[in-house]
């Protein structure tokens, strides 16, 4: 399919064009210099041209997302999606099922989704919901924070055994990065306890969380992996817990360097200040201050939404205190030797003093980081609020006077002293909405053909109808909102696959994953995986191992030596 | 002679999957099955015995074989022309089964359903109410110094748990059996309870009362009676003791709990009893599934239409309100003009109202061998059998998931339920254009 689309205002800060009226042209699965012949043309005159968005950070499949999904069918109730002659029906809200999950996020422009946290040993389960997401590429982020096979080899100072180890993981699960969640504490919660600072001895591994992000970052320059470490970080969703972030950065600064070494994740729930429930302010401003002066480190916002949503981490602990705090029900999942899970639903109310004093600070930290090319928009979708957020939070983003109009009303007149957010005049132009929504995605993940449009770019393209020559964005943010909420066009892979924010052709998108498992490695591994899995897993390696061939359309990315 | 040897093969039996099985196969017979309890062995090693070898149709009143293409070609039709069908079974076969058979809910506006409806699907009801703390099998293994069963039997219904994950299992911190206390709660002495070191004998259908008491006595309420349940209330509370002092305690239950009076209730208790014993220490709660892919159906089931099971299409997108949209309630009022039975025997096993229903309808059965549903139905194909004649996906008690292997081809003719439900998808579509 050959495809033209036409004079629109393109807006693609990778390559440094912002706003410029100009022709994309794509052909096959590509974007490209020019056509010879032109089977369909969009007209995207007086409207917005991006590269298809990438999420960073979304739990969208695998055993924690479903569990989700099954203990609240009130979620779902009301929210229902008919069978089309070429859509599949479904249910959900805050979680909805795959093929509703595809179609919502094309329907926002959005093309590469990144699952944020999978148990390896689990990992199949997340292929297979993966495998029944259409219309996005996909890949999933690899839980390995609290292994203890790995935690062990970091302790012993074995880097090289570990790498080898991790690198094995990734390949037999066929996931993207590490992840890294409250490193040290899942492995305490396996016997109901937590740590509480970096330095806090894990029990029975005698390492501390320090230790274990420290050694997790040589691993991954070692196994030269695309993306950084992908951190959640210590005493996530506790007041004071922005000196846990603080420490978390600074405990990096002697393995620094000029390109980005770590990610930290929905910053927003990691930037509280005060002591208790009663005492929380924002810390933003300091959490902030940290990233602004180190160029290698990149966050996501985890944006909170005022509505009702189901929170879902591996964080075991953190989800057994909000049980506590909430009252609601709670799941809890541990997995042997790898991680936990835990999920609780919530309601976030703008005069609840804490919901309201979280909102603010994931809006501070996006209007306080001064490079957009390292604070990324995201709603830690379930967490903070469902994907169908994300339109809102740009708005607030863009319009001063939109976020003036949350902060009043009903919202908690307590919250608005304790943070910096009245004061902020800065609103985000539409080119530093394409940076946080794709361009710096794209490159934090090195995706190379995906984020921009440059000639080879993948055909990955969201038209949204907004004249930028015609609208103030600070004032009218809700046409913003409706533009963002619903693509005019979107095209994936060379398909057109949504029209007026309708999605009129199901693809199924690509599952990446990255392959460092060079022969020396699978070598070393092999012999860990001789003398270590069966001590630590109720299953056989040889069923660990997910086949290339059981994923549906996987794409191998090779990293580390290959 | 051709020999093969398969290691690391999962049992295609209970809902344990045990993965370590051996198999040697010699000219395409299965000869030898290494490790496996002898449900395991026999599964393997009979799998071409009494095996229904040619679909069947139902012409002029006599049940005869006929062609699969004619048998899927009349399963089609009648289908194709129901109002409202339902589907029903799916625990012993693969995911990729299942999800064939939830779009063909889909496209004919019909109920599907699994059968967690007649065992845990209290167990759902349950968890949407109160949530749960799970863990993987292993995790119990590794860790567990309490072991509790309760209303089930696993020494016969799931021979190797105990072995493989729970008290006789080596694991990373708790290594022999003497480093457990195993529990067993149940209202006769079954061979689990012989093999336990706390044997607690309940009267029947009194579950949710010893289950009540046990979350007082775990939260140091005093409780003014002697007894309950038919229980020592001294007992009650040394086994409330036992929780509050394990360092990782978990709580097996099977349908001895789901099944009895309070049903849902039951588990409810069970559920918040674990979960008030997480304040004061570390406790996991794993119901004991039968069929070895029942879990790998709740899971396709919910990430596709949102719910585990009892799930409605009729007005084209799936609606959800088990004793409305469950099958035995379907049936029991009358609804339902055609039935799609997959791996499963509802006419042994359905209450007699919902069978008096199945009776009256034409039934469609896919099957590996013929039950007494084979012999009710219209249509009955039969088909490989996962795990050894086919590849699948199928997901273990707690959720981990194997990829079930092929280890022999099938009798001649014979089809993965994937490929032939996929033929019968096929067919219905053309017809319903």
């Amino acid at each position: 399919m050959s495809i033209l689309i036409k004079n629109g205002f393109v807006y693609d800060p990778a390559n440094k064009i912002e706003g410029d009226q100009m022709d994309v042209f794509i052909e096959g699965s590509k974007v490209v210099e020019s056509l010879d012949n032109t089977e369909w043309v969009l007209d995207a005159n007086g409207m917005v041209v991006m590269p298809g968005g990438v999420d960073i950070h979304a739990h969208i499949a695998g055993s924690k997302v479903n569990s989700g999904r099954a203990m609240r069918p009130e979620d779902h109730q009301g929210h229902h999606y008919p069978r089309t002659s070429f859509t599949r029906s479904g249910t959900g809200r805050s979680i909805p099922t795959t093929f509703v999950t595809g179609y919502l996020f094309s329907q926002m422009g959005y093309t590469t989704v990144i699952e944020a946290a999978s148990p390896p040993m689990k990992s199949r389960h997340t292929h297979e919901e993966l495998d029944d997401t259409p219309m996005i590429d996909k890949a999933f982020l690899a839980l390995l924070g609290n292994n203890w096979i790995v935690t062990r080899l970091l302790r012993d100072g074995k880097l090289e055994e570990a790498s080898a180890f991790i690198a094995w993981v990734l390949n037999a699960v066929k996931g993207y990065g590490i992840k890294i969640v409250n490193p040290g504490g899942l492995i305490a919660w396996g016997w109901g306890r937590n740590v509480s600072s970096i330095d806090d001895h894990v029990p029975l591994f005698d390492i501390t969380p320090r230790e274990i992000l420290t050694g997790l970052l040589m691993v991954n320059r070692i196994l030269g992996m695309p993306h950084t470490i992908h951190v959640h970080t210590n005493n996530l969703g506790r007041p004071g817990n922005y000196e846990t972030t603080v420490d978390t950065i600074k405990a990096l600064d002697p393995y620094s360097s000029s390109t980005p070494s770590i990610h930290i994740t929905h910053c927003q729930f990691n930037s509280y200040g005060g002591d208790s429930w009663a005492t929380i302010r924002s810390g933003a401003e300091e959490v902030a201050r940290e990233v602004n002066s180190r160029e290698w480190v990149t966050i996501d916002m985890g944006q909170l939404g005022f509505t009702a949503t189901t929170t879902m981490t591996a964080d075991g602990p953190f989800q057994y205190v909000l049980y506590e705090l909430t009252g609601a029900k709670w799941l809890n999942a541990d997995v042997e030797s790898e991680t936990s899970a835990g999920i609780v639903p919530v309601i976030y109310r703008k005069k609840n003093l804490v919901n309201a004093v979280q909102w603010s600070i994931g809006l501070e930290l996006a209007l306080l980081i001064k490079d957009p090319w390292r604070l990324f928009m995201t709603t830690d979708h379930p967490n903070a609020a469902p994907l169908t957020y994300y339109p809102t939070v740009l708005a607030w983003l863009m319009s001063k006077e939109y976020r003036e109009k949350t902060m009043s009303g009903k919202f908690n007149k307590r919250a608005k002293k304790r943070s910096v957010l009245p004061s902020i005049d800065r609103e985000y132009t539409l080119q530093e909405i394409a940076v946080i929504t794709r361009a710096a995605t794209a490159r934090a993940l090195k995706l190379m053909d995906k984020g921009h449009l440059g000639v080879g770019a993948d055909g990955d393209v969201a038209v949204y109808d907004i004249n930028p020559r015609k609208t103030e964005f600070s004032k009218e943010y809700e046409l913003v909102r409706k533009a963002f909420r619903r693509a005019k066009y979107v095209v994936k892979g060379g398909d057109i696959v949504v029209i007026n924010g309708e999605v009129v052709k199901q693809v199924y998108g690509k599952t990446m994953w990255v392959n460092s498992l060079t022969p020396q490695r699978k070598e070393a591994a092999e012999q860990i995986v001789a003398s270590e899995f069966e001590k630590h897993y109720s299953i056989k390696p040889s069923n660990y191992v997910v086949e290339e061939d059981y994923l549906k359309k996987p794409l191998e990315i090779r990293a580390g030596g290959f | 002679m051709s020999r093969r040897v398969y290691e690391d093969v999962p049992c295609p039996f209970c809902g344990c999957l045990c993965d370590d099985i051996g198999v040697t196969v010699e000219d395409d017979a299965i000869k030898e099955v290494r490790r496996g309890c002898s449900i395991s062995r026999s599964k393997f090693l009979n799998h071409a015995q009494d095996r229904l070898g040619r679909p069947m149709i139902r012409e002029n009143g006599s049940f005869v074989q006929t062609s699969l293409e004619r048998a899927l070609e009349r399963a089609a039709e009648i289908l194709a022309s129901s109002q409202y069908p339902l589907i029903y079974g799916w625990s012993s076969t693969c995911n990729e089964a299942q999800k064939v058979g939830i779009e063909l809910a889909e496209i004919l506006g019909g109920a599907i359903d699994n059968t967690s409806t007649i065992c845990h699907g209290p167990s759902f009801l349950a968890v949407q109410g109160v949530g749960s703390p799970h863990a993987t099998l292993g995790d119990v293994s590794t860790k567990a110094d309490l072991v509790i069963y309760w209303g089930c039997n696993p020494m016969h219904g799931h021979p190797r748990h105990l072995s493989r994950y729970t008290v006789f299992s080596k694991g990373y911190f708790s290594k022999r059996r003497e480093d457990r206390k195993m529990v067993v709660v149940d209202v006769r002495e079954t061979p689990t309870a012989r093999a336990a070191d706390l044997f607690i004998k309940i009267q029947p259908n009194r579950d949710f009362e010893l289950l009540s008491a046990l979350r007082m006595a775990v939260k140091d309420e005093e409780m003014d009676v002697d007894s309950v349940a038919g229980v020592p209330i001294e007992v009650v509370e040394e086994l409330a003791d036992d929780m509050v002092n394990a360092s990782y305690g978990a709580l097996f239950y099977g349908l001895g709990l789901t099944m009895t009076a309070a049903k849902s209730a039951n588990i409810d208790s069970a559920i918040l009893l674990v979960r008030d014993l997480n304040a004061r220490t570390k406790f996991n709660i794993i119901p004991m599934r039968g069929h070895y892919n029942v879990t790998g159906c709740n899971a396709v089931m919910t990430w596709q239409t949102g719910y585990p099971f009892a799930v409605d299409f009729s007005l084209g997108y799936p609606r959800y309100n088990p004793g409305e949209t469950s099958i035995i309630d379907l049936l029991s009022r009358g609804e339902g003009d055609a039935m799609l039975v997959v791996a499963a025997d509802p006419v042994s096993s359905f209450p007699l109202e919902a069978v008096k229903r199945m009776m009256k309808i034409p039934l469609i059965t896919f099957d590996v061998r013929p039950t007494p549903t084979t012999y009710r139905s219209e249509v009955a194909i039969p088909s490989a059998i996962t795990g050894i004649e086919a590849e699948g996906t199928a997901y273990r008690m707690d959720g981990v998931i194997f990829k079930m292997k092929k280890l022999v081809d099938p009798p001649s003719g014979l089809l993965s339920d994937q490929q032939a439900l996929s033929d019968l998808k096929k067919k219905v579509e053309e017809k319903i254009e």
